[in-house]
């Protein structure tokens, strides 16, 4: 198993060395009215220093649970987490310290409205005293300008277009050079043009660093197209059903879309997270689990 | 990648004007002006207006209808406010009648501000801290129903000076609002801001001040200026049963020597002063939080 | 965050209700010594101010609490609460909806209604006295204007903030303009008149009170008097103080039941806002 995991690993991300994940029959259940739910079911899963891995299922399926559990936002019932050999959350310590090494990027956007742009992306570095502030505006600015988003320093989140918002949020985590970053299905209210150029947006930043993505989504497509993987879950209890390696080389961009591996690709998908979905459907879920 | 810049509009170009087709504030405000002088709004008002003050006019003046001929009419009203030389004492000339403006705004000013100091603070802990909630918020919740002036006789009691129990009267009612609204305001605050600032290594105090404070301020600001109503609401009360100069107590005495065109100026100034301090609280809080401007125009 | 629960546990004794029996038990024991304290110190006027030890005022009220005068404070104070709110529902809600259905209705009445909204109620007082007959009467229309504007206003409000779409749903499906003011503005605008009829009854309690003790302990303003105001005031001037400490609590608990029950009629009335 390893000896994949390591094959894999120099494959596709060379110049890498943080950001292994190793969730290891993860449990959580939350208490309902009638009794306990189980939300996450012994879900086991290897995720390879800068790697890009796309967790897919139906909605309220408890992928968030796990990208919480990682965080440090929610404690696990059973199981263990551990980031590059060292333990993040288990037995013995059910939860996880959020820190700026695993940062995340929320639903609905959590770029703080009452602060311009650039006290938004200096924030991590300042607060935690591993930049002057000089030296952090400096840096910040060099970040917005290589994702084209030099001029927005000045703006308050809401006078920008949600589009633009996102990638500044993603500028903001990077900025604390995290190892893992985990992202909860950042592109859901955009429409599918501006997703598209916030698919390759995320590419370009992700060539300049190499850091672990862990990316739930909805959109089969934008799974196959980013990722390095794409981890299809059951509907609750969470757990692993099938694994796609998308085999297709990066850098990728557009054209890849209509490629016939790229459409096989997504035949395999469609299959596995179809059956998952009119379970979901039948049972009535209810969004935003 | 093309440059985000244009698309937001930030590069200065001329007076009036930030960007290629954008006005900025000056040209926005005579833009507005022009449409509403345009709509049918002014002209309506000016009809509401006038069909009140009329009514005044006709029904205690000209008609003099039973229960309305007693009351103080318009004219008279208008004639002893403009007076140099009011028959009752009170007009815009007579040095008595800023007295008793400065007096009440005097107790509102520190009213407000004592509510204000203790309540957004107790707010922002009860909104923060499970602890602090489930110590103190029982009690709180205990005192909320008393109406202030319930506690008139207490407060005559406890404090020596009448001057500071018609202060600590006006304090009661803003106080309770101004903690709750703090308090519901920083509850309202999407947990996706805390975990942001958690993740991206915030402590306990930083996410406090960049995240707790600014997030509630909307809530703390509604609720000053709900506060800012109950302080005259209270004060009024208070003036007039304690009777020591001051709007409430001009109304009152004016009542009592028969100076009935005075109790009408006397509440129509209450109104117009009233009006005032929360419009200026409402300004304060606009300015704080700049950033919602867009947000609140899109809104309407 | 997450770890601990809610609310601490269930059952009666959970931590919630621990804390919040540990806070008042403080209290108590703080009042009681301060009170005591006051006794042994000298009479009024001595340092520090005297009142009334906890346990005095519970015997007092437990003792009035077979007092028919008593319960016809309630009473009193009660009915003018009721009149008086009563009136302002009557005439407030169908103000509001007018205002928010016809544009030139509101371009008309709103300026003036904005204009006399920030006269606090009470400096209505004289000119209450001198046009209406009785003072009864006076009582309930100083009532009425207080929870008035506030009802007028969150009705206004809560039409407005009906969304446009539900409109153009009903306008689509062939609804008529009755049509649409029956099924969607009514309800819509239901919760925040409930929300506003429960702030309004607090504005009212505070306005009957006042109202109560300027009109019963006024210099000039003497009259039938009665109810829980005239109640506190009359204690006050009696020298009563546990009699005092016993009216501002029951006040406080009138006032509280009544806005609960207002609540509870709101939550029966919007049976969709409850389910989730």
């Amino acid at each position: 198993m390893s000896a994949v995991l390591a094959a894999r690993a120099n494959r596709a991300h060379a110049g890498s060395a943080r950001g292994a994940l190793r969730i290891d029959n993860a449990v959580k259940r939350y208490a309902a009215r009638d009794g306990a739910v189980l939300a996450v079911d012994h879900c086991s899963l290897d995720i390879a220093a800068g790697e890009i891995c796309m967790v897919v299922g139906p909605s309220g399926c408890g992928k968030t649970t796990l990208l919480n559990a990682i965080a440090g936002f929610h404690s696990l019932d059973g199981g263990t987490i551990h980031l590059d050999g060292e333990l993040l959350c288990g037995p013995t310590r059910p939860l996880a310290d959020p820190n700026s090494d695993r940062v995340v990027v929320f639903q609905n956007g959590a770029l703080f409205p009452w602060k311009t742009v650039l006290d938004n992306v200096i924030f991590g570095p300042v607060m935690q005293g591993k930049l002057r502030r000089r030296d952090a505006i400096e840096k910040a600015r060099h970040r917005l300008d290589e994702a084209g988003l030099g001029g927005t320093e000045g703006a308050f989140p809401g006078e920008l277009s949600s589009g633009v918002r996102r990638r500044v949020e993603i500028v903001r985590a990077l900025m604390n050079d995290p190892s893992v970053l985990l992202l909860d299905e950042p592109y859901r209210a955009l429409d599918s043009l501006t997703k598209s150029v916030m698919h390759e947006a995320l590419l370009e930043i992700y060539y300049k660093n190499k850091v672990t993505i862990f990316f739930i989504t909805h959109d089969l497509e934008e799974a196959i197209f980013l990722g390095h993987r794409v981890v299809v879950m059951t509907t609750r209890p969470c757990k692993l059903k099938k694994i796609l390696e998308v085999d297709i080389p990066h850098p990728r961009n557009y054209a890849v879309l209509t490629s016939p591996r790229f459409r096989a690709l997504m035949e395999e998908a469609l299959e596995a997270v179809q059956a998952e979905a009119r379970k979901a459907f039948d049972a009535g879920e209810r969004e935003g689990a | 990648m093309p440059s985000v810049a244009g698309e937001v509009g930030l590069r200065k170009r001329g007076p009036g004007y930030r960007a290629i087709g954008v006005p900025g504030r000056a040209g926005l405000l005579a833009y507005r002006a022009r449409r509403w002088l345009r709509s049918p709004r002014p002209y309506l008002m000016l009809v509401g207006f006038v069909l009140t003050l009329g009514l005044w006019y006709l029904l205690v003046e000209v008609l003099k209808a039973p229960r309305f001929k007693d009351l103080p009419g318009l004219t008279v009203v208008i004639r002893e406010w403009l007076s140099p030389q009011p028959t009752f004492g009170i007009s815009l000339y007579s040095a008595e009648y800023h007295q008793h403006i400065l007096l009440s705004l005097q107790r509102v000013g520190t009213s407000f501000v004592l509510s204000t100091v203790i309540g957004v603070p107790l707010g922002l802990a009860l909104g923060s801290s499970q602890r602090i909630k489930e110590f103190v918020f029982p009690v709180f919740e205990l005192f909320r129903p008393i109406p202030s002036l319930a506690w008139i006789p207490l407060s005559i009691v406890l404090f020596a000076s009448g001057e500071a129990s018609i202060v600590f009267l006006t304090c009661i009612a803003p106080f309770f609002a101004a903690t709750l609204n703090t308090m519901l305001g920083v509850q309202s605050i999407d947990i996706s801001y805390f975990r942001a600032a958690a993740c991206l290594g915030a402590n306990r105090w930083q996410t406090f001040r960049h995240v707790t404070v600014p997030g509630a301020m909307p809530f703390i600001f509604t609720g000053l200026e709900i506060s800012m109503g109950l302080c005259w609401f209270s004060l009024v009360a208070g003036e007039m049963l304690s009777g020591n100069y001051g709007l409430g107590y001009l109304i009152i005495y004016s009542f009592m020597n028969i100076s009935y065109p005075n109790i009408v100026i006397g509440m129509l100034t209450l109104g117009f002063v009233g009006y005032t301090t929360s419009a200026l609280v409402r300004m304060i809080g606009r300015f704080l939080m700049r950033w919602r401007s867009r947000e609140l125009a899109l809104a309407s | 965050m997450a770890a601990l629960a809610a609310d601490g546990g269930g059952g009666v004794l959970n931590r919630k209700s621990r804390r919040a029996a540990i806070s008042i038990a403080i209290l108590l024991i703080i009042w009681e010594i301060y009170g005591s304290f006051g006794r042994l110190y000298g009479p009024e006027g001595a340092t520090p101010p005297p009142i009334p030890p906890a346990s005095d005022v519970f015997v007092t009220w437990y003792h009035l609490l077979f007092d028919a005068d008593y319960w016809k404070s309630w009473y009193l104070s009660g009915l003018r609460v009721l009149s008086g709110f009563g009136l302002a529902v009557l005439l407030g809600i169908p103000l509001g909806l007018l205002m928010a259905i016809s544009r030139p209705f509101y371009g008309i009445a709103f300026p003036p209604f904005e204009v006399f909204r920030p006269i606090p109620p009470l400096a209505w007082v004289p000119i209450a006295i001198i046009f209406w007959p009785t003072q009864e009467l006076s009582i309930t229309f100083v009532t009425f204007l207080g929870a008035f504007t506030t009802i007028v206003i969150n009705v206004l409000g809560g039409a407005r903030s009906i969304d446009a779409r539900y409109f153009l749903a009903g306008r689509s499906m062939g609804a008529t303009r009755w049509d649409l003011f029956r099924r969607l503005i009514v309800p819509g605008t239901i919760p925040s008149i409930a929300v506003g009829a429960e702030v309004g009854m607090g504005i009212t309690w505070s306005v009957v009170v006042a109202a109560e003790m300027i009109s019963g302990g006024g210099r000039s303003l003497s009259g039938t008097g009665g109810g829980l105001g005239y109640f506190v005031w009359n204690s006050y001037v009696g020298g009563q103080f546990p009699h005092i400490i016993v009216g501002m609590f029951s006040i406080g608990i009138a006032g509280y039941a009544a806005s609960a029950a207002i609540r509870k009629l709101g939550e029966v009335l919007t049976p969709w806002l409850s389910t989730r």
